[in-house]
């Protein structure tokens, strides 16, 4: 029983109009988010099955960024939040590539000209 | 536990005592809320500082679990062959329903959310139970797999076992055979497999925990009062497992399945 007892200094309409800046995001919307997200894993499944040579990595991954994007900018609200919130998502994901990036080119440049 | 529930429902149509309506004005940004922080200028920005917070915490999630990609990555690229068989012995049927499981977990998570900020009790409790059941799901759905994996002699270590993939044919398995030197190395593949997973099923199992917690907490009303910070960074941790699964699935499952 750790619920806070404390009364309230004001009603249900007041708190909603000093809270008006953070977005409550309708179930309308989670709705067709994950209606999008169960279509694109079947999307994946079947595109694994198709001979695209190369591509098929490339298909699924993008596939994958996309569903990424869908649960980060709405089951997770990025699309409503302050731009500390989105910058800071958008820093950690350009930090991660710029490693990925820079470890690959060492791998590739490493023995360049010896073979 | 029934009136303790009744009580906290009931507490906001109490009568407000005169002072404090008094001291409440819609211009002031110094409104204090019971869960309000006196270090914090106003509930926004405590709400800010604490998503803030975990956004970082999740930024470090992502460096842990990007190693592991990157050496998947790496890895596929240098053992190719071994790397392309070891992946089909995984069930996409599996793979694919889990991954169904995560998202409608990761939906009723995200409803969860929604009941906690419109103050719904009883909705709260039951989406937190859902999010719950379908998280257990995927991880009763896994030990099957690693049961599989168990039989097969494909957990590395002293008995793995390489004779699936140097002698499909003898194992009623349609691929063409490895050579002795390339199928060691699907031992690194299932090395990968199920560091990732393990790893991904290690941070489920953390969740459901805390999610044990919070339905218990949420069946006395702590998050329907307004403060519903702790169920939305909670659910941020949620979705953030979520979509490393939606990266596992198609690079462990799916990318080698057309050769």
């Amino acid at each position: 029983m750790s619920a806070p007892n404390v009364p309230h200094d004001k009603d249900y309409e007041s708190i909603e109009e000093h809270e008006h800046h953070h977005h409550i995001v309708s179930p309308m919307v989670y709705l067709t988010i994950v209606g999008i997200l169960l279509v694109m894993t079947g999307l994946t499944v079947a595109a694994s099955y198709v001979e695209m040579g190369m591509f098929n990595p490339i298909v699924a991954l993008a596939i994958a960024a996309f569903k990424m994007i869908l649960v980060v900018l709405f089951f997770m609200h990025v699309k409503y939040s302050t731009k500390l919130t989105k910058l800071t998502v958008g820093a950690g994901l350009f930090t991660f590539l710029v490693l990925v990036g820079m470890t690959l080119s060492d791998y590739w440049t490493r023995a360049w000209g010896r073979w | 536990m029934d009136n303790a529930i009744a009580s906290t429902q009931a507490l906001p149509n109490q009568p407000l005592m005169p002072h404090e309506s008094a001291v409440h004005d819609e211009h002031d940004p110094h409104v204090v809320l019971p869960q309000h922080r006196h270090h914090f200028e106003t509930e926004e920005q405590q709400r800010e500082a604490g998503s803030f917070g975990m956004w970082l915490f999740l930024l470090t999630e992502i460096m842990f679990f990007g190693g592991l990609f990157f050496a998947y990555l790496l890895y596929r690229n240098w053992y190719y062959p071994a790397f392309a068989v070891a992946s089909v012995q995984l069930s996409v049927p599996l793979g694919a329903f889990n991954t169904v499981m995560l998202i409608s977990s990761g939906f009723f998570m995200a409803l969860g959310v929604w009941a906690a900020e419109v103050r719904k009790r009883e909705l709260l409790v039951w989406m937190l139970v859902l999010t719950t059941f379908f998280g257990c799901v995927f991880l009763g759905v896994k030990v099957v797999e690693y049961k599989e994996k168990w039989e097969h002699h494909h957990i590395p270590g002293p008995s793995f076992s390489v004779a699936e993939f140097v002698n499909p044919a003898a194992y009623g398995i349609d691929e063409k055979p490895l050579a002795p030197d390339m199928a060691t190395h699907t031992q690194i593949f299932f090395f990968l497999y199920f560091a990732m997973t393990g790893m991904h099923a290690l941070h489920m199992i953390i969740g459901i925990a805390i999610l044990g917690v919070m339905i218990f907490r949420a069946r006395a009303g702590a998050y329907t009062t307004g403060h519903v910070t702790f169920v939305e960074n909670f659910g941020l941790y949620w979705h953030f497992v979520d979509i490393i699964w939606i990266y596992l699935f198609p690079l462990l499952y799916l990318i080698s399945r057309h050769q």
